[in-house]
């Protein structure tokens, strides 16, 4: 389906709070390959100047995609998941997500355009702490490939 | 560290097999059946289970993190997906190499780094650039 260009600057409500956990960075930190004591020692997390252990870069696409979904499932938009692939990542951090982080996820709509048939969908996902300190901005580009 | 345009990162080589992103899709939380299911891959046309787009992502920021020597350097990080990673069912996998270097400085102490990621001889990013700050 073409996607409707009405749908740039849609905006959905707050997610729910995600709060980081020290034991999740440490198990993407693994999955990624990242062996730093950042990602898993308190004690190194603080002597680099950390209050708590701080997650990978790429880290916030654990909170964004999940929020970044609200889009996906809206009737709206309908775009076949199994047919997504990722065509592009942008991450802009104002600081690192670190260990007891309460993260609130808001998803806005940048851009959506249909292109030789796929679907071309951008959201902007910004993080920020519950008490509305900037954390990370990800935007992601999905591409669902059209049905050749 | 004398950083300048043109200092090149120390190259990261990395084998990704299908045990990887299995975890990857575990720890992100993305279950997308691209990544581990070649039959739904190969009828969604593509050649087989191929590589999260992030986990990639994920691989080559290390090369930008190790160098730098502090996670919380990166500001700025940003990648286009070329050509997927396809990771065969078997004990070899796939080899991801990730190369970088300093393409700007910038300015309050920052600077670009533009990095170069290929699987099997092949880019797998068209555009993979990180601004860091430097100590």
């Amino acid at each position: 389906m073409a996607l409707d260009r009405e749908l740039v600057g849609r905006s959905y409500p707050p997610s729910a709070v995600y709060e980081v956990g020290r034991a999740k960075i440490a198990e993407f930190a693994t999955a990624i390959g990242e062996d730093d004591p950042v990602h898993r020692d308190v004690d190194a997390a603080r002597a680099a100047g950390h209050p708590d252990v701080i997650a990978p870069p790429t880290f916030a696409i654990v909170v964004s995609l999940e929020a970044a979904f609200v889009v996906l499932s809206d009737p709206d938009v309908g775009l076949d998941y199994s047919r997504v692939v990722h065509g592009e990542q942008k991450f802009v951090h104002h600081r690192a997500i670190r260990a007891g982080d309460r993260l609130v996820a808001t998803t806005t709509i940048d851009a959506a355009r249909t292109v030789a048939g796929n679907d071309l969908l951008t959201t902007r996902v910004d993080l920020a702490t519950e008490d509305g300190e900037p954390v990370c901005t990800a935007t992601s580009m999905l591409v669902a490939r059209g049905e050749a | 560290m004398t950083v300048e345009v043109g200092t090149e990162l120390p190259e990261l080589v990395v084998r990704v097999t299908r045990a990887d992103l299995v975890r990857y899709a575990g720890a992100s939380g993305d279950f997308n059946p691209i990544h581990w299911n070649d039959r739904v891959a190969t009828e969604v046309g593509l050649p087989g289970v191929i590589a999260h787009g992030m986990f990639t992502m994920g691989i080559a920021a290390r090369a930008v993190t190790r160098w730098t020597g502090d996670p919380a350097a990166l500001a700025e990080y940003h990648v286009r997906f070329g050509r997927p990673v396809v990771v065969p069912d078997d004990e070899r996998g796939a080899e991801v190499t990730v190369r970088g270097k300093v393409g700007a400085l910038l300015d309050d102490g920052r600077a670009r780094v533009d990095l170069t990621v290929t699987s099997e001889g092949e880019k797998v990013l068209s555009l993979a650039r990180a601004i860091v700050r430097l100590a």
